[in-house]
């Protein structure tokens, strides 16, 4: 290395002995505050392994004597966030639902907070924007089995739909008019049925069909198809179906109709949540 | 072999002869390298003279700008802070007199910081480093700062004594006096800063009284160091050793720029006693070696050295020379403001081409004085294709800048289009859309903002929560300076879902000030397929897959059901009915999907 000592003309100091194309690279001592500042960054180093987590162990790494860990700091944050909204949970845990909904301040809030448990809780079945599938209502449109109100709203997510474990639950069967109607019965009542919002495949047997749907139907599903939400009896006169407005469909519901069950939510979430969820679904824009 | 009988063996060896090895130590005391270069202090001396005149006044320009901005007051009106120039971060605001800047509205700070290169590059390609020189925050608070050390400590000698001297109780008292004063600066200049981003007065109180945030302290505990410690203890390092601008600087610079120059065609050879020197018939030119130059650096260089890469080009060297010169009754501009070219050109004049060595002589003039043939720094310089290149794109981005701030309007909306789900069928057939409206009212007073539909036929919208009728718009009060976040259904009847064009407009408008705003969107509708042409077409027998779809919109469909399409239906082939799916993806969701409650259901 000696040998390759090279000292700048210019200048008088030493070069590094590296060389590109002629340049050569000045070793100049660094200058002292810069020295230092290096030193007070590996002394800097040290102190925050000992005050923070930092050396791996087999299992587990050192703790370091301050005591900081991410999660505890999470946690707090989770739990000032919380602090803060303690008021607002308590209004909604106190007030009425038609009270919740006058109020800007608290309906954004449990609409916000709706819509988190409704991810959690409702997804499932009602799909991530409440948009349902065959079998699981929509919750966004403006047709409700059980009313759309808020309180009637409620009152189906607390108790649930044809759900054992709850007695105040929704209840409404229809029978399995396979075992009643003949098989042109049916066939006959679905075209009548049909004929309420569309043109059914055949005017004959829609006709011969009034007199059938008269005699079993109309006592839940009215004269006119507009269903009655007392017992859960869709309304069968709008563009809303939920196993589906074919023919074939609606003769299979009549034969041997199926029936959703939705579980009782308040003793799960508590009322204040199902209070939340309700104006979530509310907020959709079906609400009445 | 045992340990013995090496011993034995070497120790033969070794009388036997030395064998000398060929061995350099590396580190003798010699050759030896520090491993840091401990600063060097400097001295500047009290210069005077026009330049440094021009410096005090930029220096308390500057310096007044900083300290007093944040207590000037703009009246707003009841709704907005009366701060001239405020950035309220909370609020994400920023306020600067007459305006009002919105977070995406930051291009115009980018454009200013765009600005503020080309600016450097104009500036320096003409007038060399005088931002170093003049404006920059390190050269004025150094300069802040040497007036309280001369003050107290006294001029160039008297603190080189000083420094020298043993600590004595009066140069403990006069460093104590000393750093206390720049401390005090140091902390006014953090304290200052913070101002910018509250109201200056409440924030003051708090300050004093322990209320205010704790941001607001480390702010200034940090600023009060960084000042300390620059202006203080480091200053000419940071512009040496920290500052990156020097370097690119140097790179703007060209043949025509103006940089601080000793004219050695004139000065040398220099020479201390020039009187006997002439008299003793040798040519001596007008540098008497004074040193005042080197005195007066608050750089610590000889600018005799010629150009170099720690000249801040500050211009106390030719106010120092300057007076030299007076009192000897030369010419000034020894050291001069000169380009490159003139130089090269008078340096051609005085070696006669570069011939011979300097001799002053062929540069003046009988009887004293400097030569007609020197070249002199022309104005007309200035103006060359490189700045005129510069200075367009500088005003280029500023006009544009100046064109976007007079014609911006206060009033913006943004729409979010919901996209699950994409679109609700609703029980009379009719389809809704959702939309999550934005309305920006960006000016401080309350507004009415009228949103409406353009296009879509027969669509109607309601806001969500504002408890007005369906139609065509509606007005929305939105507080002044805030953004207004409300949902708008859109809701198209079934009749016209089929020759709906899906595209309109959200219009919003403030009816008083008539600035508007539109924003393109599109409204979903389930799509609508007639399978049964396509399959008789194509005579497909389309049983299975058409089992899958329901005939969800048959409502909709119905005038053209009657339309003279009426076909037998039979129960057990519905692939003969009219046949329409909707959205593919929601179909084939639909279609698939497993009864999943299937165990829990009845019947």
């Amino acid at each position: 290395m000696s040998e390759n000592k090279h000292i700048d003309e210019v200048s008088g100091v030493s070069t590094t002995g590296h060389e590109w194309d002629g340049i050569r690279e000045l070793d100049n001592p660094m200058p002292r505050w810069w020295v230092w500042t290096f030193y007070a960054t590996i002394v800097w180093s040290i102190g925050y392994t000992i005050a923070y987590p930092a050396w791996p162990l087999i299992s587990d790494a050192t703790k370091g004597v301050l005591g900081y860990s991410s999660r505890q700091e999470l946690t707090t944050t989770m739990d000032a966030v919380s602090a803060e909204q303690a008021d607002l949970r308590a209004a909604i845990a106190e007030k009425p639902l038609d009270e919740i909904l006058a109020d800007e301040t608290l309906r954004r809030f449990a609409t916000a907070a709706g819509d988190a448990a409704f991810k959690v809780n409702c997804s499932q079945c009602h799909g991530s924007g409440a948009q349902g599938s065959a079998g699981y209502p929509n919750l966004n449109d403006d047709d409700w089995l059980w009313g759309g109100d808020i309180e009637a709203i409620h009152q189906t997510i607390a108790h649930g739909v044809r759900f054992d474990g709850d007695d105040d639950t929704r209840f409404g069967e229809m029978p399995a008019f396979g075992d009643i109607l003949s098989r042109d019965e049916i066939r006959q009542v679905a075209a009548h049925v049909v004929s309420f919002t569309a043109t059914p495949s055949d005017p004959a047997l829609a006709e011969a069909g009034a007199q059938v749907y008269a005699d079993n139907c109309a006592s839940c599903h009215g004269d006119a198809g507009e269903g009655d939400v007392t017992f859960g009896a869709p309304n069968l006169a709008d563009a809303i179906w939920l196993y589906g407005s074919s023919e074939a469909q609606i003769a299979a519901q009549v034969r041997q109709p199926k029936h959703g069950v939705m579980p009782a939510w308040q003793e799960r979430l508590g009322d204040p949540t199902v209070k939340q969820l309700s104006v979530y679904v509310h907020s959709l824009g079906g609400g009445e | 072999m045992t340990l013995a009988t090496e011993n034995a063996a070497s120790s033969t060896a070794s009388r036997e002869a030395v064998e000398r090895i060929d061995a350099e130590a590396v580190n003798t005391a010699g050759k030896r390298q520090p491993l840091y270069a401990p600063r060097k202090k400097i001295f500047p001396k009290r210069a005077s003279g026009q330049f440094r005149r021009f410096k005090w006044l930029i220096m308390f320009a500057t310096l007044g700008i900083y300290y007093l901005t944040p207590w000037l007051r703009w009246d707003r009106g009841p709704y907005a802070p009366d701060q001239a120039v405020l950035i309220d971060l909370a609020n994400r605001r920023f306020y600067f007199f007459f305006i009002e800047i919105w977070p995406q509205e930051f291009f115009y700070i980018a454009g200013l910081l765009v600005m503020a290169g080309i600016g450097l590059f104009l500036i320096t390609s003409t007038v060399g480093r005088a931002w170093c020189g003049y404006t920059c925050p390190q050269t004025v608070w150094v300069d802040l700062f040497l007036v309280v050390e001369r003050a107290i400590e006294g001029d160039r000698n008297a603190r080189i004594r000083l420094d020298a001297a043993p600590f004595t109780a009066s140069k403990l008292a006069k460093r104590t006096a000393k750093h206390l004063i720049w401390v005090l600066i140091a902390v006014a200049t953090g304290g200052a800063w913070v101002f910018y981003f509250a109201d200056a007065p409440s924030l003051l109180v708090d300050i004093a009284t322990g209320q205010a945030a704790p941001v607001a302290y480390m702010t200034i505990a940090v600023l009060t160091a960084t000042t300390y410690v620059f202006g203080g203890l480091m200053r000419e390092q940071v512009c040496t050793y920290m500052c990156p601008w020097p370097r690119i600087q140097a790179a703007m610079l060209d043949e025509n720029s103006l940089t601080v120059t000793y004219n050695d065609w004139r000065g040398e050879p220099r020479s201390r006693h020039a009187k006997k020197a002439a008299a003793a018939g040798k040519v001596v030119g007008d540098c008497v070696d004074c040193n005042a130059c080197v005195a007066v650096c608050p750089m610590g260089i000889d600018i005799r050295d010629g150009q170099q890469l720690e000249c801040i080009t500050c211009a106390l060297c030719i106010d120092a020379c300057d007076g030299v010169m007076d009192k000897l009754g030369r010419e000034r501009g020894l050291i001069s403001y000169a380009t490159l070219s003139d130089y090269n050109a008078n340096m051609a004049l005085a070696t006669a081409g570069g011939t011979e060595t300097i001799n002053p002589d062929r540069v003046r003039r009988e009887g004293g004085g400097l030569s007609e043939k020197v070249a002199h720094f022309h104005w007309r310089k200035i103006f060359r294709l490189r700045t005129f290149l510069y200075f367009g794109a500088w005003s280029l981005v500023g006009l544009v800048m100046l064109y976007a701030l007079l014609t911006r309007d206060r009033l913006e909306v943004n729409v979010l289009h919901d996209r699950n789900p994409q679109y609700v069928l609703l029980s009379d057939g009719s389809v809704r859309n959702g939309y999550t409206v934005k309305l920006l009212n960006m000016i401080p007073e309350p507004r009415v903002i009228l949103v409406s539909l353009e296009g879509l036929t027969g669509a109607t919208m309601n806001v969500v929560g504002l408890d007005q009728p369906d139609d065509r718009s509606a007005a929305v009060p939105v507080d002044p300076d805030r953004l207004r976040e409300v949902r708008i259904f859109v809701t198209l009847p079934a009749d016209r879902l089929s020759e709906a064009d899906t595209s309109f407009r959200f219009v919003v408008e403030d009816k008083a000030s008539f600035e508007s705003d539109v924003y393109r969107a599109s409204f979903n509708i389930p799509e609508v397929h007639d399978e049964r042409q396509s399959a008789e077409a194509e005579g497909i027998h389309r049983l299975a897959h058409a089992r899958h779809h329901d005939r969800l919109f048959r409502g909709h469909h119905h005038g053209q059901s009657d339309n003279g399409l009426l076909r037998a239906v039979e129960l057990d082939r519905p692939d003969r009915q009219k046949h329409l799916c909707g959205e593919p993806d929601l179909q084939r969701a639909r279609g698939r999907r497993p009864p999943a409650g299937s165990a829990r259901l009845e019947g």
